[in-house]
This record gives C-alpha cells, structure tokens and sequence, in this order.
C-alpha cells in the first residue's frame, strides 16, 4: 500500500468531476486527495488523484477511470520522473511579541510567504511536496493553527514527457 | 425550421429504429406527439420497468440497440431497475427520458428528478440535453457508445423545453462517431495471441470458460470451431448457455454455483482455462482461491478492466471475442495431447448426469424438460429469477445463442415477462416462452394488459410453487427451515389472464404438460400455464455461498 498519483485529463463537461469521483466512491477506492482545473487544451480539464492501495487495486483504479466515456488519458506518475506541488494557507496565532518572530524565521526556513497580518494572527502560504507542507504544519501547531486549507496535489512529467491525449 | 421532438424522432429512424417500449407523460408529451404519426412502432407497456426490460429483450434477442422511453421523475426512476439489469449484463440499450424545463433544473419541480445523476452508476454513458442543436450528435453517439465496445445502457435525459424548441434546418449531421476518451480495441495483440496458443499446444486438460461475451460479439461460430479444432471441453455461464449447443459431445453444461458436477470439477482439475468473455463472477467462482486452482489462465475480453479484476491471469487478450478467435484459429499450429482428458470427462459426464425424482409427481424439472423437447432449440427462452431460471439452464436444452434471454448479473425478478414481449417484436417468427415462477411473475403480472392489447403470443409457463422458491431453499438448507416470509397464498393465474382477455389452463397432473404446452404454443396469442409443481423442489447441485466450486451439495451418483 502506497499513495500513487495519478494525471487525468478530461472533457471539460458538466458532471464529470462527479462521473469520476462517484466511480471512486462506489468501487471503494479511497481518495487521498484530488484536484481538479482547466489545463493547456481548452476543451479539457486535468485532474491530479493520488490514490492509496496496492498495484492491483491501483490498476483496477485506472482501468475504471479509463472506461468512463469522458476520460481521455490516465497516467500513473509514481514511479516516474515528475514534479508534485501542493500549496496550503495556513491561519497560525502569532501574538504581537516572541511567538510571531519565530513563526516568520520558521516560514522563511520553509520559503512561506505572509499573505496577510492581523492583530493576533498570521495567514502564510507555502507551496512543495506533502512532505514538506506537512513539516511546516506540525512545527506550527504549537503556535497554535487556527485554520489550515491544502489545495491537493498536482504534477507534471518533468522534461519533454506529457500525459497528453494519445489519440 | 423543426422542433427538438422532431429531430429526435429522425434522429431515431436514422439509427434504424422501429420500435420504442414506453410510457407517456407531461414533459414527453412534445415527444409523443411526434410519434403519433411517425413509422416508429410505440408499444404502450404498463409500468416503466416494464419498458426498460423489453427493450433489454429486444436487444437480447436481435443483438441490435433497444429503446425504451419514459417521462420525468417517477417515469424516469421505475426504468431504473431495468437499466441497471441491462448495465450488468452488457446489454445495448438507448434510454429515453423527458425533464423539466432548462429554467425549473435543480429547483424540485413537479416531477423532477436528477436521472442523470442517479443512472450514473448503473449506465456506459448518460447525457441531458441542454441545446436542442446537440440532439443529433447526442443520438449518434448514445447508439454508438450503446453497441460498440463492451455494450451498455445509455440514458438520454431531454427536458421539455429542448424538445419544443425550434432547431435549425439543415444542420450537418457527422458520418462518424469520433471520442477521444471512448476508443474499444478490437483485434487481440498478436504476441499474447501466441503465447495463448503455446499454453494450449502444450495442455494435457484444457477447459474453455465461454459466457456472455461470445453472444455479445456473435462468436459463437467461431467458438464452436475453436473448440472442434483444437479438441478442448467448454462449460458456459448462465450468460452463454447457446452458445455452443448443449448437447454438444465437448459440452459440459454451466458451471458455477448450480453448475453441472462435470463442469465444476473440470474446471477444478483443469491445467489450462480459456475464459471467453467472461468476468469471473462470484456465482460462477465460489471461493476465488480455489477456483482452478491448477490452471493458468488465459482470458479474453473486450473489456480491460474485467482482466485482474477477479482472478490472476497468465495469458490477458483484450479484443472483442470474434476477432481474438479468428485470430486464434488463423495462427494455430498445433493442439495438446487431451486424449486422457477427454475420457476423463466422458466418464464424469456418464457417472454424474443432472437428475430429479422422476416419480408421478408434478415437477418443475419435468416441465422444464418437457418444453424443451416440444420447442427443440427453435424459439426464444426467457426466465424470470430464482429457482425458475436455474431449472431452466440445467434442464433446457439450448442450441442457439441469442435463444436463451435471463437477468444474470443483476438477478431481477419480474425481468423476464416484459422482456418476453422485447424478444418477441424483435424476432417475431419465433415462438417466445417466459419461464416464470410465482413470485417473478407477479412482479410484473400488469403486462398482462400489454400482450393482451397487442395480442403479443408470448408464452408464459408458471412453475407454481406457491413459495418464494430460491429463498425458501437457502431457508431449507441454511437456515433451520425457518420460512420467514417465503410462502406465498395461492393465486389464481388462469383467472387473471382470463379477466384480461387471455387464454390459461392450470395443470396439476404430470401426464398433460406436454398437451398444455402444445396447446399453448398452438394458439395465436397470448397464453398462461400455470403448474402447481412439487412445492419444496430443490435446484441441485448447489455450491454453499463461499464454498469451493467442487464442493457441491444435493449431488447424484449414477
């Protein structure tokens, strides 16, 4: 069992987040986390899914992918050279006084950026893999975090390689 | 300048539409009042469910697409059943239904209900029309998503206001169907094709595992010469009894939960299985692990995602049925040594033949055995589910594929008597014969008045048993013989059928059912036989749920 991340791409249509994530659900395949936007093709959109399981269910994952009539392409990134971006904004207490100063070194450490400075509280943006927002996030539950949104992962092949449609 | 309702209804005589199964009602009224006088047959059913199930048969039966048509809401979710039936069975089925206008969509209108959003699961592929200038390309391709590939169910979801709207005359309609994300692969990979042929060059006890695959891709030609040719034993899925005749010499009957000794442990002592559109089904498997356990595999199917899925499989070849067997029959040069086998399986087949108690009693594997000997393989069989179906795979002999019409994956009752009337406009030089028992056919008795106002001869035989059959068998077996809500108060059938206009005779003794039968069959329209058989009749051999495949219970011994 490991998490696996998958690249579809999809008619830009009505329903079809729905056609996939309602596949997923019924054929007890568990979503660790997805997101979904319009890509370089204008007609289409791609949806990042890492998924967890074991070879065999992640096959059966992408063969029922690949049957519904909306999905033109799905590819498996795991094992493949590739670059996976999440960004979360996290809202942490930062107290005018020590705790603030050491959330700011602690973001700067992690690249973070302040997006937004209130009386008591810090709203920072990170951007990297889950490992690294993960960090980020454990060493400031300490401050304590009042409110915290990951957009999901996405990926790209890195080089000349695409996950385009084939056909 | 012509309405939506207009274009759909050339858009249906294009795809070689002639007859539609439905029901009317306040959003299809555009829709009807185009077929008032088109030359599409409508055929009035009684309940929704009913025109889903008979465009199911009517699919079955031709091997074309089936069309049933519904109104919106309550309409459109009593198709529902019979969608997923078709769904689960691969079977090619354009679904019509009427929605609320465009504006009220999402606003629980009178009548709404999200079709689209509750067929997802139990489609291929399903549309709602939101620009009357899109109702041709959707046409063409539901019909083509619905026949090509691995078949299904595609619903159509038209509110009211797209089929009232005028659409611009003249539109080009595509010659072809292009989908980027929907493209079948039909020919088998030529180097898994050969490695297929080496496992079976060197096999001393191949078995090939045929189901509803080869029907569905009219292989069964080709079947029948691959298995002649390379000397290799087939055993069918209740999906693919016809496909080679059942009385065959290399035929073992089905296999599977009340599957035939022979099949099952040929199959368990097989050293190579060729499964043939098929999808390992946990009726058919039993207990996974121990299902051919010594064999490799090869699997065949059009279908990618059913290879794996359920069993591990040496030899996978994704194509459609025909091709892979042509491919197969073209590229072989040598066959296994199966003498040994051979007559193993012939002295399986001697020592353990189906059988019951053949005494004076009425019983329902005698009815069975009786209109399979008037009818000879030359009509079209339907059952209904539960003890009924079973009796009929065992004990009716079927020659032909596309004569045996049953719900296999979904096991609906109430299926078989609307499809009866599906199977009979489709091939109407044939005789049709719904296999009923009590229960299944009270589930969609009301058909009664569709086959009476047409006049539709389909024949249905009850094997009245006045108990929920199959269930109060598992009771008997499992369960203490604690009938919970299993037995059924008698009814009258021949009564029912008389009120409608439509003819019946009850038969409680054995020496005339062969005489009912032939009169029934004789007569112009529509009949019912009602047989009050033994009540507390078995189906055996039975495989106990979880249990391997050769561990059957209520086997004989000659």
């Amino acid at each position: 069992m490991k998490p696996h991340t998958l690249s579809v791409l999809v008619e830009n249509r009505a329903g079809v987040l729905s056609r996939v994530a309602g596949m997923f659900s019924r054929r007890g395949f568990n979503i660790e986390s997805l997101a979904v936007g319009t890509c370089e093709e204008p007609n289409m959109s791609r949806i990042t899914i890492v998924v967890n399981g074991d070879d065999g269910v992640v096959e059966q994952v992408m063969k029922q992918t690949n049957k519904l009539i909306d999905v033109i392409k799905v590819s498996d990134l795991t094992e493949r050279e590739s670059v996976e971006r999440e960004l979360a904004l996290i809202k942490v207490t930062a107290e005018p006084g020590t705790s603030r100063a050491e959330i700011l070194q602690i973001a700067d450490i992690f690249r973070a950026q302040v997006v937004d400075v209130g009386a008591k509280t810090l709203v920072l943006q990170v951007a990297g893999d889950t490992d690294k927002i993960d960090a980020l996030e454990k060493l400031l539950r300490q401050y304590g975090i009042k409110e915290l949104v990951r957009t999901g992962k996405i990926a790209l092949l890195r080089g000349v390689k695409t996950v385009k449609s084939s056909k | 300048m012509k309405t939506g309702a207009r274009t759909l209804i050339e858009a249906l005589q294009r795809e070689g539409v002639d007859t539609i199964f439905g029901y009317p009602g306040g959003v299809v009224l555009p829709i009807y009042d185009e077929l008032y006088d088109s030359s599409i047959r409508h055929i009035l059913v009684r309940h929704e469910q009913a025109a889903a199930h008979a465009a199911d048969g009517y699919a079955r039966a031709s091997g074309r697409v089936g069309v049933c048509l519904a109104t919106s809401g309550p309409g459109a979710c009593n198709l529902v059943t019979g969608i997923a039936t078709a769904y689960m069975d691969s079977i090619p089925v354009v679904a019509l239904t009427g929605q609320v206008p465009t504006a009220l969509l999402g606003n629980d209108a009178f009548q709404e209900s999200d079709i689209t959003g509750i067929t997802m699961p139990v489609t291929k592929h399903n549309y709602l029309v939101k620009d009357a200038a899109e109702i041709d390309r959707v046409i063409q391709e539901a019909f083509y998503i619905a026949r090509t590939g691995r078949p299904g169910p595609v619903l159509i979801d038209i509110p009211k206001d797209i089929s009232t709207s005028e659409v611009k005359a003249g539109t080009t309609i595509p010659e072809t169907v292009s989908l980027r994300g929907y493209q079948p692969t039909y020919e088998g990979h030529v180097r898994q094709i050969d490695k297929a042929l080496d496992l079976i060059a060197g096999a001393q006890r191949p078995l090939i595992y045929a189901g509803g695959g080869v029907v569905l891709s009219g292989a069964s030609a080709e079947l029948l010469e691959f298995m002649e040719t390379a000397a290799i034993p087939v055993t069918t899925t209740l999906m693919g009894l016809g496909t080679v005749p059942g009385d065959h010499p290399l035929c073992l009957g089905m296999l599977g939960m009340h599957g035939t000794q022979s099949a099952n442990y040929a199959v368990t002592e097989c050293d190579l299985l060729i499964a043939v559109g098929v999808r390992f089904d946990d009726r058919v498997t039993g207990k996974i692990e121990t299902f051919a356990p010594n064999a490799a595999v090869v699997h065949i199917d059009i279908d990618p995602a059913e290879i794996g899925k359920n069993k591990k499989v040496d030899v996978p070849i994704v194509g459609d049925v025909r091709a892979v067997l042509q491919a197969l029959l073209r590229r072989m040069q040598k066959r296994g040594d199966t003498a040994n086998w051979a007559a193993r399986i012939n002295s399986w087949k001697a020592q353990y033949p189906l059988g019951y108690c053949d005494d004076g009693h009425l019983r329902p594997q005698y009815v069975v055995e009786q209109l399979s000997g008037v009818l000879k393989g030359e009509g079209i069989v339907v059952s209904e589910v539960g003890q009924n179906q079973m009796w009929t795979a065992l004990y009716y002999c079927f020659k032909k594929p596309r004569t045996w019409i049953t719900s296999g994956g979904l096991g609906t009752m109430g299926y078989g008597f609307p499809a009866a009337i599906g199977a009979h406009f489709a091939r109407p030089d044939m005789p049709v014969v719904d296999v009923a028992g009590d229960g299944s056919f009270q589930m969609n008795i009301q058909e009664l008045g569709t086959v009476a106002q047409y006049n539709i001869p389909v024949k249905v035989v009850i094997l009245n048993n006045m108990y929920l059959g199959m269930v109060r068998q598992w009771q008997e077996l499992f369960y203490d013989r604690r009938y919970s809500y299993t037995e059924l108060p008698p009814v009258d059938f021949v009564k029912i059928a008389n009120a409608y206009g439509i003819e019946g005779i009850t038969v409680e003794e054995k020496d005339r059912v062969r005489e009912a039968i032939e009169a029934a069959l004789a007569a112009d329209g529509p009949f019912v036989l009602d047989f009050r058989v033994e009540r507390e009749e078995n189906v055996f051999p039975m495989v106990p749920a979880g249990a391997a495949i050769n561990e059957m219970i209520g086997v004989r011994q000659k």
